[in-house]
């Protein structure tokens, strides 16, 4: 099919480049510069989808953000995006577009059957209907419904665009290039100012490029190309159109989201597909326009039906006629333009005004050109089922009420005009209090909450001379208070036509007997009739009846029907609008791409990846890694066919029996210095600290005000006033600002430093009765015997060249040492460790191993010390000072934390000796007893124990204390578990301690 | 986002902060002998007020300093901010 609704000249397409594309499999030539809509209407394409819930077709309304119909599936680049604006997405080689809501074809649709039995459907219908029975809901209703409603299909594949995010200021950001942005932009950027000016459309220039006016001379959209041609050449501005600016957020914080590839057949490399700007911007010029009302008639939604203001946009714009045949049915002079439009173009349409005998210049010129206007007519009704064929009008009484007699006549088109709704969702998200402007009939802004100025038709001002007056003014002001600059530039002389009063009619009465549907809300197809029922069932407030008939609710945010929504209920319930009031404007504007708000932070990108100065080394020797917080961590070395289970016991075993090294280098450091240190530690951890000598480390637990554990690890006094805390992996941070906050706020007049050293040293747990050895051969100078380096003992020394730090400590309960190096040096020291232990049989243990090792020896970490437990649960009251006080003390004698049957630490063995316990499992006296079953305690960590060779688990157990030797009973519901356990101590290995003395 | 002035680094972004809590609740001193009543007032009991408040935020991605921020917690207007050990005007 050729393009027969395309004129032979005209539009702003480049007509020297034919673009081919494909609607619904069919093959289809638009020109470079279409939109997916313009080019389907050249091609006579004017059913595009069927309608939310009666299934009644769609065709096109709009010709920008505010479409509510003509939602299309799209492909591009072998990938599917659902929710894509037909009148939006601009055309490119290759394109296609299929419609949605509709099975098994746009022409034949099943679901149509809903507009017969509409009688089913009023408003509230899912509420009413698919309430019971309960069980229906998941397997009947909601499948057919989600089948039934759907608005396209999310493409299940990994997404392969890149989205960006980006972070920007400036002085004064204008959202919109119409007449008022580009004249405030212009003058402010003449100030001085940084100025960011963003556009939604291709195109720069807003109402400019289809009024016909004229500035300085120029026509419209001559004025604005050489001013924004202009501004793009100015170092201080940033020009950025396909940028919607969507959410105005707290601080002067704005959200833009620029469409950076979607009108290319597939993103260039290295580019992004869509980028997200985070904009904090001074001062915020909102020059987002108006957007035009519908009036409400009979069938309203019938494709052919659409704004006035929209079909001379695809005359000027694109050189498409919407139709050959047109009605105009207007309330105000904008109807007349577009008539002037056809009228000009050769077509000759008819135009209906309800107005009785409007005057004006605009109207004088529409009848010297030819123009059939017909004076107090109006719409009835639209004929015709998949497109506009012919409408019935009538004449209407000067109150509105009263219709003539219906005329049918042959059109196949309506445009429609009910004046102009002001874009003010910008400045109503900012907290600007909007107000009712009776003269327009619509809000505006009201008093400025934050920085922000609404300017022009987005202020309720529709003439070009006042807009660009006030935007000069506004653009010159503003950037003067940011920059103090003085130079202001000349107004220009502007020619427009002058309007005459609109009429605040909107909504054709029935005729009698007749029951036409009259839309409101297009996309989600709620009619006059639907918010009437929600009226009479009671629904008040203007919120309720939005959701209860979802009016405004659908993709377009209601862009085209929020007003007369409220205009209908202010009629029923006899109040005024502004007594009714609007609903919450939120962002965003426009829907947004969940890649462009999630940008680069997907999978592994989400969080920063901290590896080991050591990570390499197990990469090469078959670690398997394990996510620790933001650090990666081997969980075992693989050998062979080896499972986890196999690895770690091996790994475990090798320590219980030789030497294992062990990569610790995630654990929390921090370096504390001055004369105070060893006073903040006492304040700090539970044990005292004044009188540890200078080379020794201590085990230290601390607790948060409400004495609950909040870390513990080992703190080595290197001098006399600089000490060495280490704190477990995942409270590292928390540890770090929680000494802040005590340092800085609570006892300022202690004098020392903390910083945190975490990533300036590489460290390596050796363990096993061989350590020693090992040591000896890594520090053949030193004396790290028994006595040279007892328990507890710390040393400096030097490894083979490289400065070391050598502490005595053990978290596997075997002999062990922790041997520090700076962490450039880490790798050199883990391979020293490796080599010179091959003759006592080291190996690498991962975190399952050192996992097993700590459980088995009853050592506590993260599953116990979870925020729930104090000292007493966890065994270590007895680090606990009864002399002097430390954060949390006073907490610790409250009464359930002095309870006698207060819960404890124990180990946890299976009868058999041989079933796992699933960890989480709950701890109860009678596995029959009838639910609920009381709890008596939970299984915070399992393991194999490789001394025993049989399951070991530690577990927090009610009056745990006196449960030693008892038998219960371990339920796990989740893995269908029930085994019998003995209660032990949560020692299981090595009680006495005398293993790390050795 | 928020905006906050941190009196060592100037005007920066909320997310290089982190909320601290109400900043007018003070530690009982050490080794003080104090009623239950007193020390679960200083734990747990807050006001959460709707209007002024002053809390404490540090500036975690930052120069590390806990501050003092005047918010409205209904419009999160800031009207001051102060160092830690500031005097903080009526």
């Amino acid at each position: 099919m050729t393009q027969t609704f395309r004129l032979d000249k005209g539009g702003l397409i480049n007509r020297d480049k034919k673009l081919s594309f494909k609607f619904n499999g069919k093959t289809y030539y638009g020109y470079e510069g279409d939109t997916l809509a313009s080019a389907l209407i050249a091609n006579g394409v004017h059913l595009i989808g069927r309608s939310f819930k009666y299934h009644r077709p769609r065709g096109f309304f709009g010709a920008g953000v505010d479409e509510p119909y003509a939602i299309v599936q799209l492909y591009r680049n072998n990938e599917t995006e659902p929710n894509i604006k037909a009148t939006e997405q601009e055309l490119f080689e290759g394109l296609e577009a299929k419609s949605v809501n509709c099975w098994p074809s746009v022409n034949f649709d099943i679901g149509a059957i809903n507009n017969f039995l509409k009688i089913f459907l009023p408003s509230g219908f899912y509420y009413k209907t698919f309430m019971w029975p309960k069980s229906f809901w998941y397997r009947v209703y909601e499948p057919f419904i989600r089948k039934a409603a759907g608005l396209g299909v999310a493409s299940t594949k990994h997404d392969k665009e890149r989205y960006e995010h980006k972070y920007e200021y400036c002085d004064l950001l204008i959202a919109g290039s119409g007449p008022s942005g580009l004249a405030s932009a212009y003058a402010a950027a003449k100030n001085g100012a940084r100025v960011i000016l963003a556009e939604d459309k291709p195109r720069f220039g807003g109402s400019l490029l289809t009024n016909d006016v004229n500035i300085g001379n120029q026509s419209g959209e001559d004025w604005a190309n050489s001013i924004i041609s202009e501004l793009k050449k100015m170092p201080n501005v940033i020009v950025k159109n396909r940028s919607q600016v969507f959410g105005y957020y707290d601080h002067n914080m704005l959200v833009m989201s620029e469409k950076v590839s979607d009108h290319l057949p597939k993103t260039n490399k290295y580019h992004p597909k869509q980028r997200l700007w985070y904009i904090r911007a001074k001062e915020v010029l909102i020059s987002s326009g108006s957007i035009e009302r519908p009036i409400v008639f009979g069938n309203n939604d019938t494709p052919g039906v659409m704004l006035s203001s929209a079909a001379k946009e695809y005359l000027k714009i694109y050189g498409v006629l919407v139709g050959k045949n047109p009605l105009v049915f207007t309330n105000n002079d904008s109807g007349y333009e577009t008539a002037i439009e056809f009228k000009k173009n050769g077509i000759n349409p008819i135009v209906l005004d309800s107005r009785v005998s409007p005057k004006s210049e605009i109207i004088n010129e529409a009848i010297n050109l030819g123009v059939e206007i017909k004076f107090s007519y109006v719409v009835v009704a639209a004929k015709g089922y998949k497109k506009v064929s012919s409408a019935d009008i009538a004449k209407i009484s000067d109150d509105k009420k009263q219709l003539g007699e219906i005329k049918n006549i042959k059109c196949d088109c309506i445009c429609v005009s009910g004046f102009w709704t002001p874009t003010i969702h910008l400045a109503s998200q900012s907290g600007n209090k909007t107000r009712f402007k009776e003269e327009i009939d619509a809000f505006v802004p009201g008093v400025s909450k934050q920085n922000e100025t609404t300017l022009g038709a987005a202020n309720g001002v529709f003439t070009l001379e006042e807009t660009l007056k006030n935007s000069f003014i506004a653009g010159y002001d503003l950037s003067k208070k940011i920059t103090n600059n003085d130079n202001k530039i000349s107004f220009p002389n502007v020619v427009e036509k002058k309007s005459s009063k609109h009429d605040k009619f909107w909504c054709v009465p029935l005729p009698k007997g007749k029951n036409y549907k009259r839309f409101l809300d297009f996309q989600n197809d709620v009619a006059v009739s639907d918010i009437e029922i929600a009226l009479k069932e009671g629904y008040r407030s203007i919120e309720h009846v939005k959701r209860y008939t979802t009016l405004g609710m659908a993709t377009d945010q209601g862009k085209t029907s929020n007003l007369n929504g409220l205009q209908l209920v202010s009629d029923i319930e006899n109040k005024v609008v502004p007594a009714v009031g609007h609903t919450t404007f939120r962002p965003p504007y426009t829907p947004v791409s969940i890649g462009a708000i999630v940008g680069r932070e997907v999978g592994k990108h989400s969080k920063p990846t901290r590896k080991s100065p050591m990570h390499s080394w197990h990469e090469k020797n078959n670690a398997v890694f394990v996510d620790a917080g933001v650090w990666l961590r081997p969980r075992y070395y693989k050998q062979g066919n080896e499972t986890l289970f196999e690895a770690s016991k091996r790994e475990a075993k090798n320590v219980r029996t030789n030497v294992g090294v062990c990569d610790v280098t995630t654990l929390g450091k921090i370096d504390i210095k001055g004369p105070d240190a060893a006073e903040l530690l006492n304040r700090v951890y539970t044990n005292a600290w004044l009188k540890l000598p200078v080379g020794k480390a201590r085990y230290g637990v601390m607790l948060r005000e409400d004495g609950i554990v909040m870390d513990d690890g080992t703190t080595t006094r290197i001098s006399e006033n600089h000490y060495h805390m280490t704190t477990t992996t995942a409270q590292a941070a928390n540890v770090l600002s929680h000494l802040e906050y005590y340092l800085q706020l609570v006892w300022p007049e202690l004098n020392v430093n903390v910083v945190s050293t975490t990533e300036q040293w590489a460290g390596a747990a050796i363990a096993g009765p061989k350590s020693r050895k090992l040591l000896e051969k890594l520090f053949p100078n030193n004396d790290v015997s028994n006595e040279g380096l007892p328990f507890m003992g710390y040393m400096e020394s030097d490894l083979f060249g490289v400065k070391a730090r050598i502490f005595r400590i053990s978290f596997s309960g075997e002999l062990a040492y922790e041997v520090n190096v700076e962490s450039d040096n880490g790798n050199f020291m883990w391979e020293k460790i490796i080599e010179l232990g091959q003759e006592f049989q080291v190996q690498p243990y991962g975190t399952e191993a050192l996992s097993t090792l700590r459980i088995e020896m009853g050592h506590v970490a993260g599953s116990e010390l979870d925020g729930r437990t104090i000292p007493y649960d966890t065994s270590l009251d007895g680090l606990v000072s009864k002399k002097k006080d430390f954060i949390g003390k006073r907490s610790l004698n409250r009464d359930a934390f002095t309870s006698k049957d207060r819960q404890k630490i124990v180990g946890v063995v299976p009868l058999d000796k041989k079933t796992s316990i699933p960890e989480g499992s709950h701890l109860v006296k009678d596995a029959k007893a009838p639910l609920p079953n009381k709890k008596l305690g939970h299984i915070s960590a399992s393991c194999w124990s490789v001394e025993h060779d049989n399951p070991f688990s530690l577990a927090i157990l009610k009056d745990g204390k006196n449960m030693i030797g008892e038998k219960l009973f371990v339920m796990s519901p989740l893995k269908n578990k029930v085994i019998p356990v003995e209660i032990v101590s949560s020692h299981y290995v090595d009680p006495k301690g005398e293993r790390v003395r050795s | 986002m928020l905006y906050i002035k941190c009196p060592y680094c100037g005007m920066r972004s909320q997310n290089e902060f982190s909320y601290g809590g109400d900043a007018s609740i003070k530690r009982p001193e050490l080794n003080k002998e104090i009623s239950n009543e007193e020390w679960d007032n200083f734990v747990y009991n807050r006001k959460s007020l709707r209007g002024k408040h002053l809390e404490l935020w540090q500036h975690l991605s930052g120069c590390r300093q806990w501050i003092k921020v005047e918010r409205d917690t209904a419009t999160h207007e800031i009207f001051n901010t102060y160092k830690a050990d500031e005097e903080v005007s009526k």
